[in-house]
């Protein structure tokens, strides 16, 4: 009975065993990416970005004659499992810096590990409250929504469109985008005359649709991720509802339309440049860096390389030019990071300073609309 | 009486020496979620394993306390010890309250309850933004402390946690002991048949399910204090599924079990991390083939492969 397991248990060991062997001189970088669980459409372009951009700069020789060596974890998108893994990259692995989590929840949950140990951590996720207020060792790629929300309130501004109705998921991104929503309202002259929200798996939304027609209301702004805003979309065209419909950067993706299908003509929404990077003007400074990720991740994937692979491209690569400054220590990387100017990368073009942690402008985002089956730039 | 007296002050010494092996090290923080994970399991094993009643909804009572202490500490600067208690009565009496009409119930209707509860629990955690800050979290929750010794390190969180779960542990030890634990036994056995010795049945139950209730609270509290950070995702349905996978594979009915299955729940997938994209498969067989061979737990089927494999050594022996 007992020797029956001895084959499994051996090849258990194997695996294990053959762990990771450190080249010499090498730099550690880890990262936290939910791979697995529900928020893998965030890790899984994150960890294939981070590992290929990684395989890149060691084949070109490293930053400075130092080969960089990528420790990813897979957090299945749990804040438990994120802390625990955060603190074995700084105390088992010894990292001179993190990259991730992938969510707004698991990065809150990991910042008291690494500003008590003293790691810089780059994190891939959007949410405001990552970086603001300012936290020393904390860093992120990601745009916040505040930017997203603005560019939708401008544009709504220009049209002399002011009553609208909000409809957004609850779950951390919805509810963000909500209250900066709420926030920024006044500011734009704008009256927000119903506030619904609908849960992450519903499948129909006619309810709270029916509810905002009968509200004369002139414009729609719905937050999510896929798939609940494609279902908004098609629930809306079966209404017969007129009026403009405004998404979140959550949908900015091919998948929203193949969604959405022919419900998705005219939909616009505030999105980071990779999705229309070649209709960009040669002009724009992030074309090259658009067109270099978007070329790759084509190459060794085979998919469109998103947004959200962006996020870790621009976390490796800042990574790379504090480190081609000269440092090498955790210490270091991070006084190197805060001194980042006007790096262009995929989400916008990064400016760090003591004060701003995000680093990003409104011009990191680009208004668009769903043309024939295609994005199109408002102008 | 003596046996399990020295049982536990084996398992104490244990305790107190696990750390000279995993000295520093991020396996520290892990021993400290096993501690936390052995006393919501052995809270689940006294209404599971020894009342035979079943609670899909326990991760909803771990997040109460967790969500009580944290909002109460965090927005409101209470003190965390004076919190804690007050958070574990509350919850208690929650427990009690919903006990009475839901342990009513049996079997799949009992399980589809507690789930309905649990998943209500995780729903108010989500959506009351304004207090729990929603999906994305509650930050800023205090390290405990006592007098100048601040709970901010692995090794401290250890012993903090560790001394809980002991003093649970023996606490649950003697229950089961008493005449209480074998009127619970009873009950599991027959609920008919305890009722006719004289065992208040519907009252013991349903205190039963608070006092399990209670300690998840307990564990909820130490959670958010030693995270600092809470997330309603990490009090979700597949939260109560893990513990209830801790509770059969430890050993149902036994709290040296609970602690078993907690600790190679929570350390077993950092083990099988080496093995890449494939661990959660071998963590799926793994289970899979303890369930089939070891139907008793790992606390009856680990020694009964020894036993095993020795008498199959000693044979040629003999032969």
């Amino acid at each position: 009975m007992g020797f029956r397991f001895i084959p499994v248990i051996s090849v258990v060991l194997t695996l294990l065993v053959s762990g990771t062997v450190n080249a010499a001189g090498a730099i550690k970088i880890g990262a936290l990416f939910a791979v697995t669980g529900p928020a893998a459409f965030l890790g899984e372009p994150e960890r294939n970005t981070a590992q290929m951009v990684v395989d890149e700069i060691n084949r070109a020789g490293g930053v400075r004659g130092h080969k960089l060596e990528l420790i990813v974890y897979d957090t299945a998108g749990d804040a438990t499992k994120a802390v625990q893994l955060a603190t074995k990259l700084v105390k088992n692995d010894h990292v001179a810096a993190i990259i991730g989590p992938s969510t707004t929840g698991e990065s809150m949950a990991v910042i008291p590990v690494v500003e008590k140990d003293q790691v810089p951590l780059i994190s891939c996720a959007a949410g405001i409250k990552i970086t603001d207020p300012v936290k020393k060792w904390v860093f992120k790629t990601a745009q916040n929504d505040s930017l997203a929300v603005a560019r939708i309130y401008e544009q709504l501004q220009r049209q002399r469109l002011t009553r609208v109705a909000l409809l957004t998921v609850s779950d951390g991104f919805g509810s963000s985008g909500r209250e900066q929503l709420k926030a920024q309202a006044a500011r734009h002259g704008i009256t927000i005359v119903s506030d619904d929200t609908y849960g992450p798996k519903d499948t129909d939304m006619t309810a709270q649709l029916t509810k905002i027609r009968g509200s004369h209301v002139q414009a729609v702004i719905c937050w999510g991720t896929n798939p609940g805003p494609a279902v908004i979309a098609k629930n809306a065209r079966q209404l017969g509802l007129k009026i403009p419909i405004y998404m979140s950067h959550g949908v900015s993706s091919k998948k929203f339309i193949d969604l959405a299908g022919e419900a998705a003509e005219g939909i616009r929404l505030p999105s980071g440049k990779v999705l229309v990077a070649d209709l960009l003007p040669n002009s724009d400074p992030q074309k090259r860096s658009l067109m270099a990720f978007v070329r790759d991740y084509q190459k060794h994937y085979r998919a469109e390389g998103d947004h959200f692979g962006g996020h870790a491209w621009d976390a490796v690569m800042l990574l790379k030019g504090a480190i081609e400054r000269g440092a090498d220590t955790p210490a270091a990387i991070r006084d190197q990071l805060e001194r980042t100017r006007q790096f262009h990368g995929i989400g916008g073009t990064f400016t760090y300073s003591a004060h701003d942690h995000a680093g990003l402008g409104k011009d990191a985002f680009v208004l668009v609309e769903v043309k024939n089956r295609d994005w199109v730039i408002v102008k | 009486m003596k046996r399990e007296l020295l049982k536990f002050l084996a398992f104490s010494a244990l305790v107190l020496l696990a750390p000279l092996l995993f000295k520093g090290g991020y396996l520290m923080n892990v021993l400290v979620f096993v501690g936390i994970n052995t006393m919501l399991a052995i809270g689940l094993n006294l209404l599971l394993g020894y009342a035979g009643q079943i609670s899909l909804g326990h991760a909803g009572f771990f997040g109460l306390g967790a969500y009580l202490s944290g909002i109460l500490t965090a927005s409101y600067g209470l003190d965390p010890w004076l919190v804690m208690p007050l958070a574990a009565i509350a919850v208690g009496c929650l427990a009690f309250l919903i006990g009475f009409p839901i342990l009513k119930l049996r079997g799949h209707y009992l399980a589809m309850a507690t789930l309905g509860l649990g998943i209500i629990i995780y729903i108010v955690f989500n959506e009351t933004v304004e207090l729990t800050g929603g999906p994305s979290g509650l930050s800023g929750i205090p390290n405990l402390s006592i007098g100048a010794t601040t709970f901010d390190t692995d090794i401290r969180n250890y012993y903090l946690i560790w001394t809980f779960t002991l003093v649970i542990v023996l606490l649950a030890v003697n229950l089961t002991n008493s005449r209480v634990g074998r009127a619970l036994k009873a009950i599991h056995d027959s609920e008919v048949a305890a009722r006719v010795m004289g065992v208040n049945a519907r009252l013991l139950k349903v205190q039963v399910f608070a006092l399990s209730a209670v300690i998840s609270s307990l564990a909820g509290s130490l959670y958010a204090h030693t995270m600092t950070f809470v997330s309603p995702a990490s009090f979700g349905f597949n939260f109560s599924i893990e513990l209830l996978t801790m509770v059969v594979i430890g050993g149902l009915g036994s709290i040296y079990g609970s602690f078993l299955g907690a600790a190679l729940l929570t350390l077993l997938p950092e083990l099988l991390r080496g093995a890449q994209d494939y661990d959660i498969v071998i963590y799926g067989a793994l289970l899979m083939a303890m369930v089939m061979f070891m139907p008793g737990g790992l606390v009856r089927g680990v020694p009964e492969l020894v036993r095993k494999v020795t008498r199959m050594k000693g044979r040629p022996d003999h032969a």
